[in-house]
């Protein structure tokens, strides 16, 4: 067996020794740089713009603004092309602009021969604005008078709601209590180590090279087509290795700009890179929420219904704006999955950075105001955190208000029960009196979590493979999926070893993508690639064992039916340590058998129909300083039902860097916005406050493996669930030790201050 | 590439003093740690160098005849953190020292340079405060000495003259032997990060009364500094919970911390007030251990 | 602003004409030294860090010019022959390596530990201290305190009475 083992990764060796390549790695004879110039103001009109003295200084190949790129309004969302002209990404940036939309817009981009000189050029451009009122305050955004940021909009991408699985007013009737609580989450970025870059080239007067840290070749391709108003095939878009995405690459940000640059300076190759400070303000973060829940329960303390109100803020563009509310909203449903849900979300623009997608996509800001608001619930019935969660979270079985469809596999109640075990929740409970005092208290905490694998059935949810024998009996591996660090490589490499019956050596994964040569796939996003990917390579190895089998049968004159490969050798079906001979046997004779034979290869695609949902809890003992307003973690713990888990290292993994941006978005992390100048204070990773190895605690996780049928190996999510649960837990553990209920994050010393004198703590 | 203007590379303090004396513009760079960031930022304030990472002479630390503790400007924290006279005398520096930056930052940067750059968040500063270290600066007029906290002249700025490089920082015996001392820095991460307030104190106990006690904070006024007022007040009090509390009611008369996008000044004073109090509580203890 | 300077890289000597304005990590990537990335350029992300004289310092914050006569050692240059360093392995076996970015510069802080610690008892608390200058935003740090503590495991001459 393969799937299952911790074998190695396949990028090991090369990101160990520092010799895997990154965007920034490669370089070409005459490569030129690119820089932006950034507004200076967050809300306007740029009136006047020379830049004559710039384009006059020595080494800069060219200066262009607004005026000199296509007027053609592009999305960026890094989505699937949808047929649903309701359904389409927001189309509502221009490569440059005139009309300001957050403090750091691209108005105008410099080429030059290196940094210092492009640098140098930026401060030569004279530029006159004309300023409105920077709109960050809701109460301003949503004002009559307010200035539109974009025209015809009311300040507003989108508003939607639902109503699922009953009558909303009659069951609330029937409530015996309803729990309101309003929870607010702050902006977060995603910080991947490796900021966005990219470069373009033209290889002959009529293509275009991009190569990119992106999260979704394929898409990047076509939304550069669409920014440039050409024709995909006149673009290849390439991703090497790519250091962290998060979400952040999986919008279209550099590359429709350093197309259009080489295209426009004769096919040179220009280079666009951002630092850490223009990054953090200039490509996407998440959407911070304000959300209103009521949670209707029965006399028995069973939930009956839960109804949100939610307000999403995606700042100056819409990028994935208009979806990511809904999706969050859509997803959380599965965990109390027997209670009517009701929906009704509200995403508008601000003055401030735009807010895209990032790991797990709405679900960690929703999970928030349902796992507080439950807390609530648990405790005004007296019940214990874990109990409440047992008697109402989701059981296989349980259908989907929304598909209709029962849910195949959830682990949710074991994940619960090994939490409680792992953190020794009953011990600690009876051994922490409930009313604590001193300066120095104690808290435990749980939260739980669902989410999807993939995007079915709200986008297409196509996934290819090629797999090419060698002539030394092994394979090369081609998928357009993208291996962003999560491993995905590996645990595709995995399974088509465990279809073919190769060992896993003989399985070389071409990690590169390249659209000129790997097939189509939509990328690395939505926790889709083990699942979705998972599942097109298991057709494309299927297809590739019969044709090996196909020519082995031919060659030896035994029925195909008869064989089978074990460990790199063609067996008898029935008595497999018979070997007959051996697959690279069967590559030689099919590639230079003068009679018959040729190149062995398979292609298979498939556009997965299911989206099984993925389980799991999060539990949490915490020490709080009530002087100090600060929280320790003494043992935290993530429980998953990810179906069976292909690679236990590579999974154990995903799950503690999950925890650890977890932890960070609960205790730590905000890009600080002045609400007067919609400037972000701290757009640096100084001041920006990701946790370092000092901040995070020793980290726990655990699997309950369910075997979900819908997938050749049983496998479901994995990779984005493992941030959603940690900022509830930590704040019902806050609750637990204090008595004093969090309801925003971060969960700071400043807003621990905040509460706490609040209620009188200090 | 740095956006630097000019750049003299000095090998001694005399040749630093003659080529700052040259270029008037340009400001001594040792670590680098501070000013190569302030270049990656394209500040023009920073962009012509003297260059005294190399100049030998400042990187070591001695004890004098007297036990006056002579600590090398260019010394940098790794340094001082394997300094015998350091850990054995003061290890209160090094409480601060070991809270700079990163390890790599550490290994570079230095404790003139983390004291020179004027920052009120310095996190040597308020150690090297209630040490009492005296500043010795050199120029072309020659030596001169100052108390630290009147080398501090506002938020960014210190009483280093044209052409003077500080050569060391000086703790004299009295300043140190029968003192005990503790340092806290509270920042919003326990590495990487600037403090929100940072806290050093230092006391002299005999006979169960106070005879000596000094406390210095950073974050809490433009620049770092002591309570003078507060440390008056404990004079002869007896080392018990009383002193802790006086210190904790008392402690913001002298101090002037202000709200910022980084902290409100309310949980400043928060944070100050119970630093206060807990810090003198470590530094008592260890008082009480030594004797 | 043109100067030479003689280094030794990975063991390999080298000479150098550098302009005194570029840091260690420009010049060392110009020379084909990649592992050497660039997370921040400002010292806060680490994951540019080389020994020097075998001592890990931020490559975007140091003067190339400083390394003139230094020995200086990057993730390339710790494995031999194809044979990966005990701390790469580690990191490997550990789960500590996922996008990679950060994983050269942490490799580097891992060796000066594992070197400068060999044959003590480290406690976690000692080991993220000592690796407390670098960001990595996948692995949240388990990995990679497991990884160290493989290393050091072998050589632990203390081993407590207890156990």
């Amino acid at each position: 067996m393969v799937v299952g083992k911790a074998v190695q990764r396949v990028d090991g060796v090369a990101k160990v020794t520092g010799k895997a390549r990154y965007t920034d790695d490669f370089t070409m004879p005459g490569m030129r740089v690119a820089k932006y110039l950034r507004s200076t103001i967050s809300h306007g009109r740029v009136t006047f713009i020379d830049t004559s003295q710039a384009k006059a200084l020595p080494g800069v190949d060219g200066v262009f603004t607004f005026q000199d790129v296509p007027k053609r309004i592009y999305a960026t969302a890094g989505h699937p092309f949808s047929l649903d002209p309701h359904h389409m990404d927001v189309a509502d940036r221009y490569l440059l602009t005139d009309h300001v939309r957050y403090m750091g817009d691209e108005i105008a981009i410099v080429v030059a021969v290196n940094d210092l000189v492009a640098t140098k050029a930026l401060s030569l451009i004279d530029v006159e604005y004309e300023s409105y009122q920077p709109l960050v305050e809701v109460s301003d955004i949503l004002s009559k008078d307010a200035v539109e940021i974009h025209k015809g909009s009311g300040n507003i991408v989108k508003s939607h709601s639902f109503v699922a699985g009953g009558d909303l007013d009659a069951v609330k009737e029937e409530c015996d209590r309803l729990i309101k609580g309003r929870y607010k989450t702050q902006i977060v970025q995603h910080c991947h180590l490796e900021n966005h870059t990219a470069y373009a080239y033209m290889d002959d007067l009529d293509r275009i090279v991009i190569v990119s840290s992106t999260q979704i070749p394929h898409i990047a391709r076509r939304i550069v087509g669409e920014a440039l108003e050409m024709d995909v095939g006149f673009i290849r878009v390439i991703k090497p290795a790519i250091g962290g995405g998060f979400g952040n690459k999986q919008d279209v940000i550099l590359e429709p700009m350093v197309a259009f640059l080489t295209k426009k300076l004769d096919g040179i190759p220009v280079r666009l890179k951002l630092d850490r400070e223009e990054g953090m303000i200039g490509t996407r973060v998440r959407h911070p929420f304000d959300v209103k829940v009521q949670v209707g329960l029965d006399r028995e303390g069973t939930v009956k219904l839960i109804d949100f109100d939610a307000l999403s803020i995606t700042g100056a563009y819409a990028s994935h704006g208009h979806s990511i509310v809904s999706a969050g909203a859509a997803k959380t449903h599965y965990m109390y999955p027997r209670a009517v849900y009701s929906c009704k979300t509200k995403t508008i623009y601000s003055n401030i950075p735009a807010a895209g997608a990032m790991r797990a996509y709405g679900s960690p800001q929703m999970t928030f105001a349902i796992e507080c608001a439950m807390e609530e619930a648990a405790r005004s019935f007296g019940m214990d955190s874990v109990e409440f969660r047992l008697k109402n979270g989701a059981r296989a079985g349980d259908k989907s208000q929304i598909t209709k469809k029962p849910i195949m596999t959830c682990g949710l109640l074991d994940s619960i029960y090994k939490g409680k075990e792992l953190i020794n929740w009953d011990k600690k409970r009876a051994a922490w009196s409930a009313e604590q005092t001193g300066q120095v208290r104690n808290g435990l905490g749980v939260a739980i979590f669902s989410y999807g694998s993939g995007t079915y059935p709200v986008c297409v949810e196509p996934a290819s493979a090629r797999l090419i024998l060698n002539q030394d009996g092994s394979a090369h591996l081609q998928v357009g999926a993208t291996e962003i660090g999560q491993g995905s490589d590996t645990a595709l490499a995995q399974m088509a070893a465990e279809t073919l019956g190769f060992t896993f050596e003989k399985i070389h994964v071409v990690s590169a993508q390249d659209t000129d040569v790997t097939p189509f796939d939509t990328g690395s996003y939505a926790s889709r690639q083990t699942y979705v990917t998972g599942q097109a390579v298991m057709r494309t190895a299927e297809q590739l064992k019969t044709k090996i089998l196909a020519h082995a049968s031919v060659i030896t004159g035994l029925d195909s039916e008869l064989i089978t490969i074990v460990g790199d050798d063609i067996v008898i079906a029935e008595d497999p340590k018979i070997a007959v001979l051996s697959v690279r046997d069967v590559a030689i004779d099919a590639y230079y058998n003068k009679e018959r034979g040729g190149q062995i290869t398979a292609e298979a695609t498939y556009k997965v129909r299911n989206n099984p949902h993925v389980f799991g809890c999060t539990f949490v003992d915490i020490t709080v300083d009530i002087p100090l307003c600060r929280v320790k973690i003494n043992e935290i713990y993530n429980v998953h039902d990810s179906g069976i888990i292909i690679n236990p290292v590579t999974a154990e993994g995903q799950v503690h860097g999950g925890m650890a941006m977890g932890i960070g978005a609960a205790l730590f992390e905000e890009l600080m916005v002045d609400p007067d100048s919609g400037k972000i204070y701290n757009n640096n990773l100084l001041d920006y406050k990701v946790p370092t190895i000092m901040d995070i605690p020793d980290l726990g996780a655990a699997f309950i493996e369910t075997n979900e049928p819908t997938h050749p190996y049983g496998s479901k999510s994995l990779g984005e669930p493992p941030i959603i649960s940690q900022a509830p837990a930590i704040r019902n553990a806050i609750l637990d030790a204090t008595g004093v209920a969090i309801n925003e994050l971060p969960m700071s010393p400043k807003t621990i201050f905040k509460y706490f004198k609040n209620a009188g703590l200090i | 590439m740095f956006d630097i203007n000019s750049y003299h590379k000095a090998n001694s303090v005399d040749e630093a003093i003659a080529l700052l004396s040259q270029n008037p513009d340009a400001i001594p760079m040792a670590g680098g740690t501070d000013i190569l960031v302030r270049l990656h930022g394209h500040n023009k304030k920073f962009s012509h160098l003297v260059d005294i990472h190399n100049v030998i002479e400042l990187q070591n630390v001695t004890i004098e005849n007297d036990g006056t503790i002579v600590i090398g400007s260019g010394m940098t924290f790794t340094g001082l953190a394997h300094s015998s006279v350091i850990r054995e005398n003061i290890p209160v520096l090094n409480e601060g020292g070991s809270s700079v930056g990163g390890p790599q930052v550490r290994n570079v940067a230095t404790v003139g340079g983390n004291i020179c750059n004027g920052a009120p968040s310095g996190d040597s500063a308020s150690p090297l405060l209630v040490l009492n270290a005296t500043v010795e600066l050199k120029g072309p007029d020659g030596v001169r000495h100052l108390p630290l906290y009147e080398f501090y002249q506002g938020p960014g700025q210190v009483d280093r003259k044209d052409g003077e490089i500080m050569t060391c920082l000086r703790i004299a015996p009295g300043d140190y032997k029968g003192w005990s001392a503790y340092y806290y820095k509270y920042a919003m991460r326990e590495a990487m990060d600037i403090a929100t307030i940072g806290c050093a104190a230092a006391c002299k106990v005999e006979n169960g009364k106070i005879a000596g006690l000094r406390l210095g904070f950073t974050v809490a006024g433009p620049t770092p500094l002591r309570c003078w007022r507060t440390e008056e007040k404990a004079s002869g009090m007896g080392a018990n919970e009383e002193l802790l509390d006086m210190v904790e009611n008392s402690v913001l008369s002298d101090l002037r911390p202000r709200d910022s996008w980084r902290a409100a000044k309310d949980f400043r004073e928060q944070i100050i007030k119970t630093l206060a109090k807990r810090v003198l509580r470590e530094a008592l203890k260890r008082n009480t251990e030594m004797e | 602003m043109i100067r030479t300077i003689s280094s030794t890289v990975n063991s390999k000597p080298v000479t150098w004409r550098i302009d005194v304005r570029m840091s260690l990590a420009e010049v060392l990537r110009t020379n084909g030294f990649t592992s050497v990335k660039e997370g921040c350029g400002v010292g806060e992300c680490g994951a540019c860090a080389v020994l020097i004289d075998d001592v890990t310092v931020d490559s975007c914050l140091f003067l190339a010019i400083w390394a003139d006569g230094c020995n200086i050692r990057t993730a390339e240059g710790e494995s031999r022959g194809g044979e990966l360093s005990e701390v790469q392995q580690a990191y490997l076996d550990s789960g500590a390596v996922q996008c990679g970015f950060c994983t050269p510069g942490l490799v580097m802080s891992s060796t000066e530990f594992v070197e400068k610690h060999r044959g003590e008892k480290v406690s976690r608390e000692k080991i993220r201290k000592e690796h407390a200058g670098h960001i990595c935003r996948c692995t949240g740090y388990e990995g990679i305190i497991r990884a160290v503590e493989q290393c050091m495991k072998p050589y632990e001459k203390h081993k407590s009475t207890d156990s």
